[in-house]
């Protein structure tokens, strides 16, 4: 049909050599150009690149970012993550209502708004916030957002007050936001000084074995949430004989509730790149992949720019820091929507061009990972925290923290709360103390870990952040007394829906019906029974799924029925004798009605929905 | 990583010891042993994948796939035990509620294999989980095939069949999560060249009623059919093993 169209696709299946591997960024390419990947392209990618044509459908459909149908020449995502739900993403959802007409997953009839709703998009600090194309910006009000609207119409461009006045390099002219950091205490990774660049130069100076060694002494465990010890994967992949190795940097911070990576990425993208390089030193990588998650596109300028001054100042590309040898270069690969990339082997999936699904175990990503080889994955405050270790000492690193978890950590704190932001704390330190640290005088409920953590209540305000206690990969997210605990379970539950890969039998389906039964709680028309019904079904996904996605999905529920039993209880009903559970006559009738064009003269004195 | 393994060792299943080859999942081994791993989306001659997790099993404490995990040396491995029959149950009775699985009115019936394991497990009344009723457009644009999806329980048996056996790749996984369906490589079947000879169109390669051979439905009566004269097991599973030639395997006209 449309030429243009066509064009574009073969320009974007040029500029990446046709590359089947490379399918994500040809991709992205094509959304941007044609606001859509409709069943043309992919048509034109499949034959320009040799894939099969269900292939490049697959991995189309399979990311939040692609469409099939055009969206809008301003792509509006609005993000709907439970804390922007409490914090004005109502009054947001009315404004665009109102002034453009249209509904999520609409679009004007001149084509130049579509709206959809996204999950966190990593600003839960300053909610409600919003993508546009390329643009993001967060402590949105109703007045805000429509100025923001009117720029766009006016001049196709957010004006200054959305892309100037950032908080430190926020403000840079690569990154152009309005953003805070909210950085709200400093210490070992954030620094308080200016970073030396002395970790990679002292690493440079040593042999892998005396890298691992240090990093071995350091006691440094993984800051993406399992907390492996980050030597015995580095070292796992440095004993592999390969031609080559890879270090791949995980920048999909996905769990809803954490946003410390991106201030990493905003203020100390050198920090993150110089433990890559560190890491490359002792597996013996030479290529080098910093994951990048869409929703922090805004970043990759800044980001391309940081690593083009690395080339110049030979710390990265050959012979670093003039090091015979010592070559190593990395590329920024961008995501494109799907929380499920943050698991290690659907990243590196991914990354080469496929359906972020995870892969069966073994093989190791650490034996054979990205295009075979073997590839350690780490996330950014992990790389973070090599680079200060050859700063500051492995002795002095262990010296922080608990003997289980050494070092510091960055507490991505948010919801309600007066000081919501990031705070670096060595490890040990209880809920409470962090709860005073950010002035949450009301607490009733802390989410540990995101959804796939922990939600635990006051009872539970004394125990520890750490490995030894409750292990957490950041992300704490503060509710007060007037929050519905079960609205906060329903709104996680969904985002597992959402984010299920599908892969597996019990993570796809499981997590729906879960979804079910907590709307059937939370409707009122919970019996006791439904709490049996929900441990059971979440001891089969947990027990029986493939990944950790579904090995932790069901923990809101699971959390929430040991720490607010009465939550539920209050809410739950004893089953009606010799009625059979879970039978909801009103929808049961619901599809006679409505092919009957009547109500049923029995049941309607209760019926509430729309006969037509 | 160092221990370098012998070239047979043996694990122990249910109690029973079993010899393994080197190399050989557990699901293999078990095979070969003569013991009987429920499944749906493994079947001989094609990659495992590990998707449908019906063959979970119980290795030292821990439940993995057996199709895709590793026999290791020691392994203590638990199969026909309470707990995992449980969570079978409750996995084949997600994959009935999660599509439109009417066994009275199906083509497949007496020779599925989604309906012969709920049968082997023990599913004979209704579960408790809500129905989720998709509506996905049938494709019967084909002269020879019909796909109703409806009916898929995306064990991929199809695509790895397609992509390895056929060298076609007809068919692929497209969308995500609970969205997640059977693709083909065309806006519609008609326009791929799947064709009946096709392995991943034979008979037994979709173990629903799925893929449908047109002008062949109800050639043996219902009631005639395999797994309407014995339960799904090793003997009948093995048949539904994909030779390395296009010859489609036909289980009906096998002898009783």
């Amino acid at each position: 049909m449309d030429n243009t169209d066509s064009v574009a696709v073969k320009e974007a299946c040029a500029r990446f050599d046709f590359d089947p591997k490379r399918l994500l960024d040809i991709l992205w390419q094509v959304q941007d150009v044609n606001r859509c990947v409709d069943a043309n392209a992919l048509t034109d990618i499949a034959q320009a690149t040799g894939l099969p044509r269900v292939s490049v459908d697959g991995v189309a459909s399979f990311y939040h970012f692609y469409s099939s149908r055009p969206k809008g020449r301003f792509a509006i995502y609005l993000c709907d993550d439970i804390v922007d739900r409490q914090h004005g993403f109502n009054d947001l959802l009315a404004v665009l209502r109102d002034e453009l007409g249209i509904a999520p997953g609409q679009i004007t009839a001149d084509g130049l708004f579509s709206v959809d709703l996204t999950p966190c998009i990593g600003l839960c600090d300053q909610p409600p916030g919003l993508l546009v194309n390329q643009y993001i910006a967060g402590s949105l009000t109703p007045a805000k957002l429509r100025r923001l609207l009117q720029d766009l119409k006016k001049d196709s461009h957010p004006g200054s007050s959305f892309t100037q006045g950032g908080e430190g390099q926020n403000g840079n002219s690569l990154i152009q936001t309005r953003l805070k950091n909210n950085i709200r205490r400093r210490g070992a990774i954030l620094g308080s000084g200016q970073l030396t660049e002395s970790g990679l130069q002292n690493a440079s100076e040593l042999s892998s074995f005396e890298i691992l060694e240090t990093l071995r002494a350091s006691g440094l465990r993984g800051r993406g949430g399992a907390g492996y010890p980050v030597w015995q994967k580095l070292d796992t992949a440095f004993r592999q004989i390969t031609a080559d190795k890879v270090v791949i940097c995980n920048a999909d911070e996905g769990e809803p509730g954490t946003f410390k990576d991106r201030v990493l990425l905003t203020e100390q993208p050198d920090l993150v790149f110089e433990g890559m390089t560190i890491a490359a030193r002792a597996t013996g990588a030479s290529q080098g992949i910093l994951y990048l998650r869409a929703e922090y596109r805004y970043l990759e300028a800044w980001l391309e720019e940081r690593l083009a001054q690395r080339r110049a100042e030979g710390l990265l590309g050959s012979h670093i820091c003039g090091t015979e040898g010592f070559n190593f270069d990395i590329r920024i690969q961008r995501g494109a929507g799907a929380y499920i990339c943050g698991e290690e082997s659907a990243l590196i999936r991914s990354c080469e061009g496929g359906r972020g699904e995870p892969t069966s175990r073994p093989p190791y990503p650490a034996i054979q990972g990205y295009k075979g080889l073997p590839t350690t994955v780490n996330n950014v405050e992990t790389f973070c925290c090599i680079a200060r270790i050859f700063e500051i000492g492995a002795t002095a690193f262990a010296r922080l923290g608990t003997p289980q978890s050494t070092g510091t950590k960055l507490f991505s704190v948010s919801g309600d709360c007066r000081k919501p932001g990031v705070y670096e704390f060595p490890f040990g330190l209880t809920v409470r103390e962090l709860l005073n640290h950010c002035q949450a005088d009301d607490a009733a409920a802390v989410v540990v870990g995101g959804p796939s953590g922990q939600i635990i209540g006051r009872n539970e305000f004394d125990r520890r952040l750490c490995f030894e206690d409750l292990a957490t990969a950041g992300a704490f997210v503060v509710f007060n007394s007037t929050r519905n605990i079960l609205e906060i379970v329903r709104a996680y539950i969904q985002f597992f829906v959402d984010e299920s890969c599908g892969y597996c039998t019990p993570c796809r389906v499981g997590n729906v019906f879960l979804l079910e039964r907590m709307d059937k709680i939370i409707a009122g028309k919970g019996e006791t029974t439904d709490i049996d019904y929900l441990r059971q079904l979440a001891d089969t996904i947990i027990e029986t799924s493939r990944c950790g996605l579904g090995h932790t999905s069901p923990r809101p529920i699971l959390s929430t029925l040991a720490n607010f039993p009465l939550v539920y209880a209050a809410l739950l009903k004893a089953p009606n004798a010799g009625s059979q559970p879970g039978f909801d006559i009103q929808k049961a009738l619901d599809e006679a009605r409505h092919l009957a064009h009547r109500g049923s003269t029995l049941y309607d004195r209760d019926y509430s929905g729309g006969v037509s | 990583m160092s221990e370098t393994l012998a070239s047979t060792f043996t694990i122990q299943v249910d109690g029973q010891t079993v010899t393994v080859q080197a190399g050989q999942s557990i699901m293999e081994a078990c095979d070969a042993a003569g013991i009987y791993i429920p499944r749906l989306c493994d079947c001989e001659g094609l990659v495992p994948q590990g998707s449908c997790r019906v063959c979970c099993v119980d290795i030292n404490g821990r439940i993995q796939a057996a199709c895709t995990q590793p026999a290791a040396p020691g392994q203590v491995i638990g199969n026909e035990t309470p707990t995992l029959n449980a969570h079978r149950r409750t996995l084949v009775e997600m994959l009935f509620h999660e599509g439109n699985h009417l066994c009275p009115i199906c083509e497949a019936s007496g020779r599925c294999e989604l309906q012969a394991m709920a049968y082997r497990l023990g599913i004979t009344q209704a579960s408790p989980y809500p129905y989720l009723q998709p509506v996905r457009p049938v494709d019967a644009s084909h002269p020879d095939i019909a796909l109703d999806n409806n009916r898929c329980i995306l064990c991929g048996r199809c695509i790895r069949a397609s992509r390895d056996i056929d060298q076609k790749h007809v068919f692929d996984y497209v969308g995500r999560g609970i969205h997640k369906r059977i693709g083909v490589s065309a806006a519609r079947l008609a326009e791929t060249d799947a064709s009946l000879e096709d392995e991943a169109i034979a008979r037994g390669t979709c173990p629903v009623g799925c893929i449908l051979r047109k002008r062949e439905g109800f050639d043996t009566p219902v009631g005639q059919r395999l797994f309407d004269r014995r339960p799904i097991d090793l003997d009948n599973a093995v048949q539904h093993h994909i030779p390395t030639q296009a010859v489609p395997a036909h289980i009906e006209s096998d002898p009783p």
